[in-house]
């Protein structure tokens, strides 16, 4: 395969950022004509690499070369007029525009440098769609199309822009299968025009489908770089996770009691038809810690939000105590012992200009309260209480949330489901965007909690932190649940179950 | 636990900044009292307060509502409805269609008058609550209808002589807005329990501190086991309740309704909360600086009358005043997040 052209490599790459080196002298070919998958684990370096080479960041040492000539972006502009194109997971389109008007947003055809051109504008966009096979027109409204199609304009902007390289970001995590299909042959066409593509993507099977060439991550240093020939799951497992699996023994031994909570049959449709949870099935013991492993999109958040009554269309059957849930608000389920730390802080857990305190408290004013009066001294008192028994680090109560690390705003919002005096805890991602030594905090409390009788859910794409944290894993892919697994599984066994191989099988 | 030591200078002043209303009322107060002779009396004081009371009823339901992140602008219209309903019940009473009418004393007519407003209030909550209008279209909306119904009730006339009846028990009815206890108006005694009683919820009430955290985070509160809606409904029916309080209050002082009484009020409401330190993207407010601005707007307007400066000039000069309070607002937040970053940097060291 050495028919295809390097068009952009870096050397020794390092990017470091407060506190982190996110790449430790990374060396990158990138290949024309062919499709460069990279991949690892959440955290291993792909997004910054990716960033790097659009443009986005830049590198802290080390070089980027095109063509044998150094490059320095400093801007994702930079990078655009040295032909790199770059689709974030995030489509960033404006839905109430047309897919011209998107395609050509900030680099409008012009006459007399204030009048949009919009036959130019149309006549173009229609030789893009024509390129991609697509058979859209220029003046479709973006939101009449399916996200599939929408993933394609997003393209169709960067080639705009005369991307010679383009960069996709987990294109197919919110596709259907159908619309996976289509993608993997405008990328084969883009290919076949000389394109280099470089693709990102969790999905194993995928990536060996549609890749020529692999390159894997783990923690910001490169451990596996070679043509897609003879490449197989277990080969990138290996070179993703090393070969010591990080065991974390159990401090405690296991003695649960009895089922806290059950969830039978749950579902939620989807949109377009179709399931994002299928029918999701499971129980978790008093003590007990149960993992719930999988990718983006694979409907655990969801599932979660079901629990907390955050989908009125959802259906299936759920008991606390061996008693129905049937409370229709999420009042009335924290009434029954549910509490949820959800996965977005700032949007879903915290009332960011309330106080340390106010947010404490948010969902427990009841027990300060008599006949309507708020016994504002008793309220200080237990936000203190919670405050030391969570060693959250403040000065003082009263700061707003905002002011206070990520770490410790978890910790209030930990306090803040602690206080409703909860039976079972369903935790979204608790260690996102929180640093190492507040991760192992946050971990530790768990324990305890766990230690002392409170079953906890919690979702988490990290491998490590499913295979450190959990009594039992269950691992979900498409709205199912497709795999449960003791402590101290294999983790090629869970990565495997999580992969949806059978995406046809039950295709949109 | 350490308390991080801000440099003495910036204490200060946050402090100033935090008072700022305070400080503006101080002010404007001290140079009327020198510019004008007759400022600083008791009648004036009297007359003064009167003034800033009716803007400082609807501004008190103004400052919930822009907590919660919403605004209504049909405060004015039910002001005028009101006033309306209140004279047509004075004047006319209910006719059942029976042949025979009913009678209402004042204290039912103040009650009825006072359900009409607080029904307004609730069809706007049902809007935004249950068919997601946005409150500026919802109010708006109701802003109009409030204002045609008034119009339709009288065929645009005002309803004269609401002086009452004894026969009907309504000989009181020109008391409340003209009648004085302790020698002191009955509608600052009004306004001074209605403001206390909204300061009372927003900051010692689970209701409160709910209106507070809508605005702050909807989904969050929410999350958090907050009824969201139920807030929702209740800041526009307490709205209403405020401005249908003003509407009685006017026709019971003018002895007579007219309906385009409360145009423009809705405007008055608005600035006296933001002037109070209300955050219109919801969140931040509280009642007493609802109160100062809106005495600083009424004291504003009166002193300049009194010192003789043309009145298009006093409209310009509370436009500066409030866009001017809006600006030291926003030093004042940004100062404050700098302050407790700084602490808390420290604590979590």
């Amino acid at each position: 395969m050495s028919d295809h052209p390097i068009g952009l490599t870096i050397r020794g790459g390092v990017k470091v950022y407060p506190g982190t080196r996110a790449l430790k002298g990374v060396d990158f070919d990138l290949r024309m004509g062919a499709v460069n998958v990279l991949v690892g684990e959440n955290g291993a370096g792909k997004s910054t690499l990716m960033k790097v080479i659009a443009g986005v960041e830049s590198l802290t040492e080390g070089r980027i070369e095109m063509a044998g000539q150094e490059m320095h972006f400093r801007s994702k502009g930079d990078a655009v007029k040295a032909g790199i194109g770059i689709v974030f997971q995030e489509l960033n389109l404006f839905p109430n525009m047309t897919v011209a008007e998107n395609i050509f947003i900030g680099h409008e055809p012009v006459r007399g440098g204030v009048d949009i051109d919009q036959s130019a504008q149309a006549t173009a966009t229609s030789a893009l769609m024509a390129r991609l096979e697509q058979d859209i027109a220029p003046d479709t409204p973006l939101d009449h199309l399916r996200v599939g199609q929408q993933q394609i304009v997003e393209i169709a902007k960067a080639l705009s822009q005369d991307a010679r390289i383009l960069i996709l970001d987990e294109p197919t995590s919110a596709l259907s299968a159908a619309e996976v299909e289509v993608l993997f042959r405008v990328i084969a066409e883009l290919k076949s025009q000389g394109v280099g593509i470089v693709y990102i993507s969790h999905r194993l099977d995928e990536l060996i489908r549609v890749g020529d060439y692999i390159t894997v991550l783990r923690d910001g240093e490169i451990t596996g770089s070679r043509p897609m020939e003879g490449v197989d799951i277990p080969w990138i497992v290996r070179a993703m996770i090393g070969e010591k699996t990080k065991e974390f023994p159990r401090t405690a031994p296991a003695a649960f009691g009895d089922e806290v909570f059950r969830a039978e049959d749950v579902t939620l449709p989807r949109a377009g038809g179709g399931y994002a949870v299928d029918h999701v099935s499971l129980s978790v013991r008093q003590g007990e810690i149960v993992g719930l492993y999988g990718l983006m999109g694979a409907g655990r958040t969801e599932f979660l939000e079901c629990i907390m009554a955050q989908h009125p269309a959802s259906g299936g059957r759920m008991f606390v105590g061996g008693q129905p849930l049937t409370e229709p608000d999420v009042a009335g389920r924290i009434a029954r012992g549910i509490a949820l730390i959800p996965e977005d802080r700032k949007r879903d857990g915290l009332v960011q200009i309330m106080s340390i305190r106010e947010n404490l408290t948010l969902s427990s004013l009841g027990l300060f309260t008599r006949f309507m009066h708020l016994n504002l001294k008793a309220e200080a008192a237990k936000a203190m209480e919670f405050v030391r028994r969570l060693t959250i680090k403040i000065a003082s109560p009263e700061n707003p949330v905002s002011s206070l690390s990520g770490g410790n705003q978890q910790k209030v919002v930990i306090g803040k489901a602690l206080m409703t005096s909860p039976k079972i805890l369903l935790m979204d991602e608790p260690s996102r965007g929180i640093d190492i030594g507040a991760k192992a905090e946050v971990f530790r409390t768990m324990r305890d909690l766990a230690a002392q009788g409170l079953g906890i859910l919690f979702v988490t794409s990290d491998l490590d932190e499913v295979m450190a944290l959990s009594d039992r894993i269950l691992v979900m892919a498409n709205g199912r649940i497709s795999g449960a697994f003791p402590a101290g599984t294999d983790a090629a066994t869970v990565i495997a179950a999580a992969t949806p191989h059978s995406r046809k099988d039950h295709a949109a | 636990m350490t308390t991080a030591t801000a440099n003495p200078s910036q204490n200060w002043l946050l402090l100033v900044l935090r008072l700022r209303t305070f400080v503006a009322l101080i002010l404007v107060l001290a140079y009327f009292s020198v510019m004008a002779p007759n400022f600083l009396t008791a009648a004036n004081a009297v007359i003064v307060s009167k003034h800033v009371a009716l803007n400082a009823f609807l501004a008190i339901g103004m400052t919930f509502v822009i907590i919660t992140g919403g605004i209504d602008l049909s405060v004015g219209s039910i002001v005028g409805l009101c006033a309306m309903v209140a004279g047509w019940l004075v004047l006319n009473g209910v006719d059942t269609g029976l042949g025979w009418t009913i009678w209402f004393n004042t204290w039912e007519i103040v009650g009825l008058t006072l359900l009409v407003g607080i029904g307004v209030g609730f069809i706007n909550g049902l809007l935004i609550t249950r068919l997601n209008v946005a409150p500026f279209i919802a109010t708006l909306g109701t802003l109009y209808i409030a204002r045609g119904a008034a119009l339709l009730s009288s065929d645009g006339r005002t309803f004269p002589n609401l002086g009452g009846s004894e026969e009907f028990g309504t000989a009181s009815f020109p008391f409340i807005g003209s009648g004085s206890v302790l020698g002191l108006p009955v509608m600052i005694w009004l306004l001074v329990g209605v403001a206390l009683g909204a300061h009372y919820v927003s900051r010692r009430t689970p209701l409160g501190r709910h209106i507070y955290a809508v605005g702050g985070n909807e989904r969050g509160a929410a999350l958090s086991g907050v009824k969201v809606n139920r807030v929702k409904l209740f800041v526009y029916m307490f709205s209403g309740f405020c401005a249908a309080l003003v509407g009685i209050i006017i026709a019971s002082q003018l002895q007579a309704a007219h309906p385009a009484t409360g145009e423009t009020f809705e405007l008055n409401a608005i600035a006296a909360a933001v002037l109070g330190g209300t955050s219109m993207s919801g969140g931040r407010g509280r009642i007493f600086g609802t109160i100062i601005g809106a005495f600083v707007i009424g004291i504003l307007s009166d002193g300049l009358i009194m010192m003789g400066v043309s009145s298009f000039w006093q409209t310009v000069i509370k436009g500066v005043v409030i866009v001017l309070a809006v600006v030291i607002d926003q030093a004042q937040s940004r100062l404050q997040a700098r302050v407790a970053l700084a602490q808390e940097a420290a604590a979590s060291r």
